[in-house]
């Protein structure tokens, strides 16, 4: 039953699949022209020469007078063979500049999703056992702010904090000794040393939202029978719980993969531009703004796979844990 | 028996009462929604009449003011005999320039007060394009004198007169996007949870496609796709566009959710019954059911689509500069250099986040009144 469950989840992904890059496709041809034109313009700007045979050969190695269909049949095999093409700005293989960036995108999401957790478990369990003490109030005010403040404003605050208060730049994932360096164990370390502050910066509005949604959830179960019942047989209020509702509330957080990862995937692409962090966004934003279409479609097709991928594991997990959803 | 005369207003029950006023009653009941409600108001009316509460034109770039520092307004004037009397003032600010750096500087002035006067005459500006106005609502009491209350930027341009401009672009896209977003979610959620069945299923995945998505990667290939010589206008609408495409999503389940319920309740059976057509049922029995829930999920996407907005220009994908809004503000403040120098540059991101909340808790409020006969669990 489980096992039939995955394995309809996952064909249910293919499909989806294909739409992400069929859109990530429509989305690089939507400028007014063709790579060729953009990377002619971008060859003339630098006083290169303009080899037109050379144009040719990309036209025809890209199809780019193929109707869409076929230019799309070109790209997705590439990709799948791990081909994205070729970056004009860049001058080099897509391939090469966008894996060390997925990768750290990949690892800001995952801390943010684990803060997340961190801080919306206890403060939401807190809030609603204590519904309408001060530290309610105190997290459900945070909470508001924290959803109604853009990600990148707080950035700024803090950016601004550390510099007039602390004297001290916060933006980057690397020190400078460890900015080209090759990957070690200072690195890595170096790496968690910087991480925190986006991971706060981009936790806030998604642990503001968890929380919430932990206390609603909380909040129905408290008062059902079966706690009145355990609670009368004498368990301690902590294992009681910890025991029972908490269990039941806890749904929400398995489902955050999936509703928070396109949003921290989204909100990680300004942040990451204001904190200037070494991830795919900024690159994404500077590919966009300079029309290097392969590059900004490698990007958008890899993200969004990401969430998709996000949706599937949180479907999984949460069939693993609440046989409910798995007898649908 | 007393025969105390009671004021048959005062004699209002529940079963008197209108569906409107028991949300309403149910609406004022929540006091922070209220309280936004007012805020929000308060916004949308500074944004309408922008020109006529801007004390200066936005745009006016003056070298002599780069980066001035605000000034408090005081209302209390005392002369030097030690009397007093309530008039408006700031003071005045002297630009200095280090002998050595020849950095320049303002410092306090100690010896010029600048009066301002409300509803004083200004230079005349036609207000919102349609009829001119002479007097606005602050002013120097000496035409051509500058004042900045909430500090100048780089080109010396009067923060307060910008900040005002961007309410109105700011306010406005949330409310044309979602007017859009509104035509898309009806018509798709009506469809899906009318009719049910294979059409319902195909809307349903489509919808959870989009929710799948990462909206800013595929708003800035969107916003990065237009052309970069669109007019103002042309673009503004195409961004409205633009994020309607995304947002129509979270209306249409509301309204799915809301057909599907009431399609099985007894009045729509027995308009059926009484062989209403069609569209007599929908437009007449439905929709006015679905109002309040549809009104109140749009007080909730607004706030999405400002701050959609204010990222997008931020990132200088959305709104170009001679257009004023609050993420175009913002942009200003992206560089650490500026925002060190002049911190009053973040006070369009407060406006953001004063809009944004106001208008969350006015859509908590409306949700909650929204079904006046539910038993009120908070």
């Amino acid at each position: 039953m489980l096992l039939a469950f995955i394995v309809r989840r996952i064909l249910w992904t293919v499909p989806f699949l294909i739409a992400v890059s069929l859109v990530s496709f429509a989305l690089i041809q939507a400028p007014p022209g063709d790579y060729l034109t953009s990377f002619a313009a971008t060859l003339a700007a630098s006083g290169d020469e303009v080899d037109q045979g050379r144009l040719e050969a990309l036209r025809e190695r890209y199809g780019l007078d193929q109707p869409f269909l076929v230019q799309y049949w070109r790209w997705i095999s590439g990709v799948l063979q791990g081909d994205f093409g070729i970056s004009f700005e860049w001058q080099q293989p897509v391939a090469n500049l966008i894996w060390e960036r997925m990768g750290l995108s990949v690892c800001l999401a995952l801390g943010t999703l684990l803060f997340t957790w961190a801080v919306a478990f206890p403060v939401g369990i807190y809030s609603a056992v204590r519904k309408y003490s001060i530290g309610d109030y105190v997290a459900t005010t945070f909470g508001f702010i924290g959803l109604a403040t853009p990600n990148f404003l707080i950035a700024l605050v803090l950016m601004y904090i550390g510099v007039i208060y602390f004297g001290s730049d916060v933006s980057g994932l690397f020190s400078e000794e460890y900015q080209n360096a090759p990957w070690s164990w200072g690195k890595v370390l170096d790496l968690l040393a910087h991480l925190w502050i986006p991971v706060i910066i981009l936790g806030t509005s998604s642990s503001a939202s968890l929380i919430r949604i932990m206390r609603a959830n909380l909040l129905d179960e408290l008062h059902k029978p079966y706690v009145v019942t355990a609670r009368a047989k004498g368990l301690s209020e902590f294992t009681l719980l910890m025991r029972y509702p908490v269990r039941l509330a806890l749904n929400p957080f398995v489902s955050t993969i999936g509703w928070a990862f396109p949003q921290l995937i989204s909100g990680a692409v300004i942040t990451a531009f204001v904190l200037s962090l070494p991830t795919s966004g900024p690159l994404l934003l500077q590919a966009l703004l300079a029309q290097d279409m392969y590059l900004a479609g490698a990007f958008i097709l890899l993200l969004c796979s990401l969430t998709v991928v996000g949706m599937l594991v949180s479907d999984i997990l949460l069939a693993l844990i609440d046989p409910r959803v798995r007898y649908q | 028996m007393s025969v105390a005369v009671t004021d048959p207003r005062e004699h209002r029950t529940a079963e008197q009462a209108s569906q409107w006023k028991l949300m309403w009653w149910a609406f004022r009941r929540h006091r922070l929604a209220r309280w936004s409600l007012y805020i929000v108001v308060a916004l949308y009316a500074i944004g309408a009449l922008a020109e006529f509460f801007s004390p200066f034109d936005p745009d006016a770039a003056s070298a002599r003011d780069v980066f001035h520092p605000p000034q408090a307004i005081n209302f209390i004037d005392t002369a030097p005999d030690g009397s007093w009397t309530i008039r408006p003032w700031v003071q005045g600010h002297r630009l200095v320039r280090d002998r050595f750096t020849l950095e320049q500087s303002f410092v306090v002035d100690p010896n010029r007060k600048i009066y301002l006067s409300f509803f004083g005459k200004a230079e005349p500006v036609k207000l919102a394009g349609l009829f001119t106005i002479e007097r606005r609502f602050l002013t120097a009491a000496e035409q051509g004198e500058r004042f900045f209350l909430f500090g100048a930027d780089r080109l010396g341009r009067d923060m307060l007169s910008r900040v005002i401009h961007g309410t109105r672009i700011s306010l406005s896209i949330g409310l044309v996007g979602v007017a859009m977003s509104l035509v898309l979610g009806l018509l798709l959620g009506g469809i899906s949870g009318y009719y049910g069945g294979t059409v319902d299923m195909a809307i349903q995945r489509v919808i959870e496609f989009i929710l799948s998505l990462p909206t800013i990667p595929i708003w800035l290939g969107l916003t990065a796709a237009l052309p970069q010589d669109w007019s103002p206008l042309t673009r503004y609408f195409a961004i409205t566009i633009i994020l309607s495409l995304v947002t129509w999503t979270e209306l249409a389940r509301v309204v799915r959710g809301r057909f599907l319920a009431l399609r099985g309740e007894d009045f729509v059976t027995a308009a059926r019954l009484d062989g209403c057509s069609q569209a007599r049922i929908i437009f007449r029995h439905m929709l006015p059911s679905l109002a309040s829930h549809v009104i109140a999920s749009i007080t909730l996407a607004v706030p999405l689509m400002i701050l959609a907005e204010t990222s997008l220009s931020f990132l200088g994908l959305g709104l170009q500069p001679p257009t004023i809004s609050w993420g175009v503000l913002l942009k200003e403040a992206q560089n650490i250099r500026s925002i060190a120098q002049a911190p009053w540059l973040f006070i369009p991101g407060g406006a953001v986040c004063l809009a944004v909340l106001a208008l969350n808790f006015l859509g908590d409020g409306l949700r909650d009144a929204a079904d006046p006969y539910a038993q009120d669990g908070r």
